[in-house]
């Protein structure tokens, strides 16, 4: 069973702020997901490499040419608010 | 009764006797890559805000990153330039928290796989002994966003009413340089730094440029009895001068010294130096240790490094200070001390054996080029590279020195006015006529003239009254405005008032 302190944890690394019902419920629900994956426990991995990525590739590589850029107009279409070509937010605390 | 260790902060002005104090460093060094590390927005320093952004370095879902090969290059070059193994299979992790200069929602960072390992630096101190730092690891990452706190006091966080993000240095390419607690003295700690700078700046992958926050430095401190286990550490942040550093460190090994004597305990925080006041304050406490649940960027594959590769980056390798120093001291006959100041700094060192070669003459060039045209460089705040004085230009002035046309005064007196006119050596002594005179015949008729003028004291001379040389020396500088070559004029005022 995962715990109300580290639903509580998770929640601040996540910047999320849980009503006390909330925390509750995801206590459960979380819990339900963790056995759900530990089923894979049951297996035997014992010198099986972790697996990073699907593909069996390495070395890709880019060159160190220049590309295009956005525009400003492009760059801040979706800013909540913009001052002095930045994007503006609120005080971090 | 065993007797305490002897503490390895011994000897250090700055460290309480009977304390030891540890230091080891986190060194960020922002690559000169054309391009940022995964996408191919352009570096670059001071362009308007937003303007070298694209969907990947703004953290758009959906984008894919690719690794930059030269920034791969240019982290090989500071791994084996720094004695590390390199890793022959590495990989990218992800160190997520949340912050509004971390679009992504995590840094790509290296974590349990970095791409160096187990190197050292040899860094020499004052006093000329040798003290091997190691170099726990050098791994790549990306670097954040820029953010202006704005509102309350302008530029601090603290108070700011809210805070503007620039995300031009999102996805920069970094190295980071994680050294051994191996430093036990502030003294010490600006050694290694400056000879890590100067090491680092042969290899030409970064700006280096504090100010501008292409070398970035933290230093975890702490101290301990000699002898017991180390204590608890406090990071000090983001220094902008290896001065400063200095400074901060003194400060902060005073303070913990304080509060151990006192019988409390060092809180493990994060401190700030202000040169200003000379004092250090607690930033912000790390109440909740950081949980950066890292694990492996899926977007993106190992790294996979041949031999080949790595010994293909070896060996364009540039020659680095130590080995130059050696040579200095072993073709130039240079030294100890003087090799060691020419190596240090790249473009002074180049500087140096461009004036060496034309002169041809490696001492008088080591002592103009640390002497003169260091003072100048000193004076205007020049760098070696911005000099308007060139190497060919300082050759020609030395050149007049070793041929006798100038004396050492004369010389330096041209240096300065080379440096007011622009003129070169031989202009300045042509238009104004202050050349040496070392012409033989001029001086030798000069000389006999004087002494038949003069025939008392020249018998004086003969009778063994060397002093009275002097009075002949007096007269002939002063018809020539103290231009006639001392040397010659000796050798021939001898030979003209033998018996």
């Amino acid at each position: 069973m995962i715990s109300r302190e580290e639903v509580e944890h998770m929640a601040r690394l996540a910047r999320l702020r849980l009503e006390e019902t909330e925390v509750e419920s995801l206590q459960d629900e979380l819990s339900r997901v963790m056995e759900y994956v530990g089923c894979l426990r049951e297996l035997d991995l014992a010198g099986v490499p972790v697996t990073v990525n699907a593909v069996n590739v390495s070395n890709i590589f880019r060159p160190d040419d220049e590309g295009p850029c956005l525009s400003r107009e492009e760059v801040f279409a979706n800013a909540p608010a913009v001052e002095r070509g930045h994007f503006l937010v609120p005080r971090i605390g | 009764m065993t007797s305490m260790p002897k503490s390895r902060s011994a000897g250090s002005p700055t460290v309480p006797e009977g304390w030891e104090a540890v230091m080891g460093f986190e060194i960020h060094v922002q690559l000169s890559t054309e391009t940022k590390m995964f996408c191919s927005c352009p570096v670059s320093f001071g362009d308007q805000p937003n303007t070298n952004v694209c969907p990947l370095c703004l953290g758009y879902p959906g984008t894919l990153p690719a690794v930059n090969e030269r920034v791969l290059e240019y982290a090989t070059k500071i791994a084996l330039a720094l004695n590390c193994e390199i890793a022959p299979y590495t990989i990218f992790h992800r160190k997520n928290y949340f912050y509004p200069d971390l679009p992504k929602g995590y840094q790509i960072s290296q974590h349990d796989l970095p791409l160096g390992m187990g190197g050292h630096l040899d860094v020499e101190l004052e006093d000329g002994t040798v003290h091997r730092v190691g170099i726990t690891r050098v791994h790549m990452e990306d670097d954040a966003a820029k953010l202006v706190h704005a509102g309350g006091v302008e530029g601090r966080i603290a108070g700011a009413d809210y805070s503007m993000v620039d995300f031009n240095r999102s996805g920069t390419p970094l190295v980071e340089i994680v050294s051994e607690p191996d430093i036990f003295a502030p003294e010490q700690a600006r050694a290694f730094l400056t000879q890590l700078r100067n090491l680092l700046e042969q290899l030409d992958v970064s700006d280096l440029n504090m100010e501008e926050g292409s070398l970035r430095c933290d230093a975890n401190v702490s101290m301990h009895r000699p002898g017991t286990p180390f204590g608890i550490r406090t990071e000090l942040k983001n220094m902008n001068s290896f001065r400063f550093l200095q400074r901060g460190l003194e400060a902060e090994i005073q303070r913990q010294a304080d509060v151990l004597e006192r019988g409390e305990e060092v809180v493990q925080e994060t401190v700030h130096f202000d040169p200003s006041s000379g004092k250090v304050s607690v930033l912000r406490s790390k109440g909740e240790a950081h949980d950066y649940r890292y694990f492996p960027d899926p977007d993106l594959v190992p790294i996979q490094l041949d031999v080949a590769y790595v010994e293909k980056v070896r060996a364009a390798l540039p020659e680095l200070p130590a080995a130059r120093k050696e040579r200095y001291m072993r073709d130039f006959g240079l030294p100890a001390y003087d090799a060691g100041v020419l190596s240090a700094n790249r473009w002074l060192a180049l500087y140096f054996e461009r004036v060496a070669g034309l002169v041809e003459d490696a001492k008088l060039s080591a002592n103009w080029v640390m002497g003169d045209f260091s003072g100048y460089l000193n004076a205007a705040g020049l760098e070696v590279e911005d000099a308007s004085i060139g190497p060919e230009t300082l050759a020609e002035l030395l050149q007049l020195l070793k041929e006798g046309t100038l004396s050492s005064k004369m010389a330096k007196d041209v240096f300065v006015l080379m440096v007011e006119t622009g003129e070169s050596a031989k202009t300045i002594v042509a238009e104004r006529g202050m050349g040496q005179i070392s012409d033989t015949a001029t001086l030798e008729a000069m000389v006999a003239e004087l002494v038949a003028a003069h025939p008392g004291p020249a018998e004086e001379f003969r009778q063994g009254r060397e002093k009275v040389l002097g009075f002949f020396v007096g007269k002939i500088m002063k018809e020539t405005k103290g231009q006639a070559n001392p040397q010659l004029l000796n050798d021939l005022l001898r030979k003209a008032l033998q018996p």
